[in-house]
């Protein structure tokens, strides 16, 4: 899906979401070749121009979540779960971790020991970063997401440097594993139930590459 | 008064960054209307207004980082007393009802207050930023040049484009900033009433884009399509930096702020190896088709010493020093306007032969931009060669997160006393920069000494 679409769907859930008239949501995805920039992020992070960008068929988006700048594209699992937090447990930080705990289950599943980094946010495997994670919160409501590398093409990363920091991603690919976004998001969505302590109603099905993975409502 | 605290945003978070005020000093404020927004651990939030009132006072400014509960700003819920500033277009509240909607700075009424108002003292993106208004100058803008355009505050109307079709690009909008930035674009024909204070007063109306490539209308400030001076003035020339050069000269300088340096120098008596290299030189270069320097030999001398002085390969992550198991070593590599760090992974596994193969390969990969992401991360230690380019020695400046950087000097025949004799023996400097936050000199010094003992002692076979 578009990311100036999905955007714009998060923008619609959380709205809806922030008066009460949906329950939580999980959307999962996938993007075309797009780099986003968090609103703190520093476009110095960003190392390709326009016109290199536009040449590589990559959008670029400014966008109000955190963390720095990411790329996202083909082969990569993106999240965007819409979950009011005061109906879970008020804390930003516990949200984060608990995301952080969804990837690094799900990669279990694929026998990859995913795991954190005191003081940077994100899954890594060996100290490369298989997964990232921004987030944005208006009135406990949260919007974007993490995203998690599949089988994402990561040369794109030469563009960027990832969320600022110096120090190289991975893919579940790259680490031997041939997993579809379509079957890591269906593993995904259990453990985000799991996790979050709530009940997948809509089972996430494919939509095939370029379109949305599927959505799942959650109760 | 009502004092503004900064929230708990969860019992696992004890502080926040302030990133944004969204509200400023005398501006009326809603209850839950967001008034500043937070950073935490990769997530940014809005936080909404405790009470209704005017924004009296704001005590912590942006890009600070303050405890939970720490008074961040006082609302006065009389909503008169404010500062000096703005007289309130009195009764209705703020036009943006759902301010979240987009992340535009909320203060649409800055137009309007703007009788005489002095001009507030920074130059704040205020009035709806030119991006916003459906201007658009010459073809599509790309998110990049909107984003320049904003934060400079820029009518992009007045920006002549270079790019496919008269498209603007993001050098045109730095070109015009460095042109013209400096003081505040004065409309020449514009609408009369604009003072001085209001650069970025779209125009009245949008000027109905025909697909005519040329850009709109009259180019006010003598806007040429290069960042060249006014005629007659050239007493200099101004050009916008690289990507590559603003990326550097941040790390540069990011790396100085973070580590305090130290750098001890060692004079190092080369003469064996370059024995060593004279002897392999010519089968070394027809066996595998480069030449033989002295770099791989340095690197491996690093190694062994690293391997010894594992806090050298190490880095520092708040009060934790993370081992590196891997030694991976940067070798700093000049390329036409900067310069780029390729990394020899698991340099301890690889003989001169195999890092002098990494160099090269590295080197030439590095000039003609086709190393891969991989290539330039993950390095634990450094080594420059400056004595290439003649420099007897210099004072690396650490390629962060790491924490010692090795120089190479030239090598030079050079007399020196030996047993009270004078000899002629071929003498390198290597300098070594550390972070003294986790390394002493005398540590320093020891890991110097190692790799200088296996140089002068060089024992291992080249071919």
């Amino acid at each position: 899906m578009d990311y100036g679409k999905a955007l714009e769907l998060q923008q619609q859930l959380a709205g809806e979401r922030k008066q009460g008239l949906i329950p939580d949501q999980l959307l999962l995805l996938e993007h075309p070749h797009v780099i986003t920039l968090g609103r703190n992020g520093h476009l110095e992070n960003l190392l390709a121009d326009d016109q290199v960008l536009g040449r590589a068929g990559i959008a670029f988006f400014p966008t109000d979540r955190g963390g720095d700048i990411t790329y996202h594209g083909p082969g990569q699992l993106v999240g965007y779960p819409i979950v009011d937090l005061r109906e879970w447990k008020r804390d930003v930080g516990a949200y984060v971790r608990a995301v952080e705990q969804v990837i690094i289950d799900t990669l279990a599943d694929y026998g990859i020991a995913g795991g954190r980094i005191a003081g940077l946010t994100g899954v890594w495997v060996e100290g490369r970063k298989i997964a990232a994670i921004g987030v944005h919160i208006s009135r406990w409501v949260t919007s974007h997401g993490f995203a998690l590398n599949v089988a994402t093409d990561l040369s794109y990363f030469q563009y960027i440097v990832p969320c600022g920091l110096t120090r190289p991603v991975t893919s579940m690919a790259q680490l031997g594993v041939h997993a579809t976004v379509e079957e890591v998001s269906r593993s995904l969505a259990g453990h985000f139930g799991r996790v979050f302590d709530c009940e997948i109603v809509g089972i996430p099905d494919c939509v095939g590459v370029g379109g949305g993975v599927g959505n799942g409502e959650l109760t | 008064m009502i004092d503004v605290v900064m929230p708990q945003m969860g019992e696992s978070i004890v502080e926040g960054t302030l990133t944004k005020w969204l509200k400023k000093p005398g501006e009326r404020v809603e209850r839950d209307e967001p008034i500043f927004e937070i950073s935490t651990d990769k997530v940014d939030t809005e936080i909404p207004s405790p009470a209704a009132g005017t924004l009296s006072e704001i005590l912590v400014e942006e890009g600070k980082t303050v405890g939970i509960n720490t008074i961040v700003a006082r609302i006065d819920e009389a909503g008169t007393g404010a500062k000096p500033k703005a007289e309130e277009p009195a009764a209705p509240p703020p036009p943006q009802v759902e301010a979240p909607k987009t992340p535009a700075p909320p203060q649409a009424e800055a137009p309007k207050a703007a009788t005489p108002v002095p001009a507030p003292a920074e130059p704040t993106p205020e009035a709806p930023s030119a991006a916003e208004t459906p201007a658009d100058p010459a073809g599509p803008l790309s998110p990049l040049v909107r984003k320049l355009a904003r934060e400079h505050n820029i009518d992009l109307g007045r920006v002549k484009g270079t790019g496919a079709g008269g498209r603007i690009t993001k050098y045109d909008v730095e070109a015009y900033v460095s042109q013209v930035g400096a003081q505040p674009v004065a409309p020449p024909v514009a609408a009369p009433p604009a003072p001085a204070s209001q650069p970025a007063a779209p125009p009245p109306v949008p000027q109905p884009v025909v697909s005519a490539p040329p850009p709109p209308p009259p180019a006010p400030v003598a806007a040429p399509a290069t960042p060249l001076p006014p005629a007659g003035v050239a007493k200099t020339r101004i050009e916008p930096l690289s990507t590559m050069r603003i990326k550097i000269a941040e790390h540069m300088v990011m790396s100085k702020r973070t580590s305090p340096h130290v750098t001890t120098i060692h004079r190092v008596d080369m003469t064996k190896v370059a024995k060593m290299r004279e002897r392999h030189k010519g089968q070394f270069q027809a066996n595998y088709g480069f030449s033989l320097t002295y770099l791989p030999f340095v690197v491996r001398a690093s190694v062994v010493a690293l391997r010894q002085f594992p806090l050298l390969n190490a880095s520092l992550d708040g009060n934790n020093i993370v081992y590196h198991n891997e030694i991976n070593i940067g070798i700093a590599v000049a390329l036409e306007n900067g310069l780029i760090v390729p990394v020899i992974r698991a340099a301890d596994e690889k003989n001169v032969l195999g890092l002098q193969r990494s160099v090269v390969d590295l080197a030439a990969r590095a000039r003609s931009r086709q190393l891969k992401p991989d290539e330039v991360q993950g390095g634990t230690f450094s080594i420059t060669n400056f004595g290439s380019f003649g420099s007897l020695m210099a004072t690396p400046v650490i390629n962060q997160p790491q924490v010692a950087i090795m120089g190479i000097g030239t090598v030079d025949k050079t007399p020196v006393v030996i047993d009270d004799a004078i000899a002629i023996r071929s003498i390198c400097h290597l300098s070594l920069s550390f972070d003294h936050r986790l390394i002493d000199g005398a540590l320093a010094d020891q890991f110097m000494s190692k790799a200088k003992q296996v140089l002068e002692g060089w024992s291992e076979e080249v071919l």
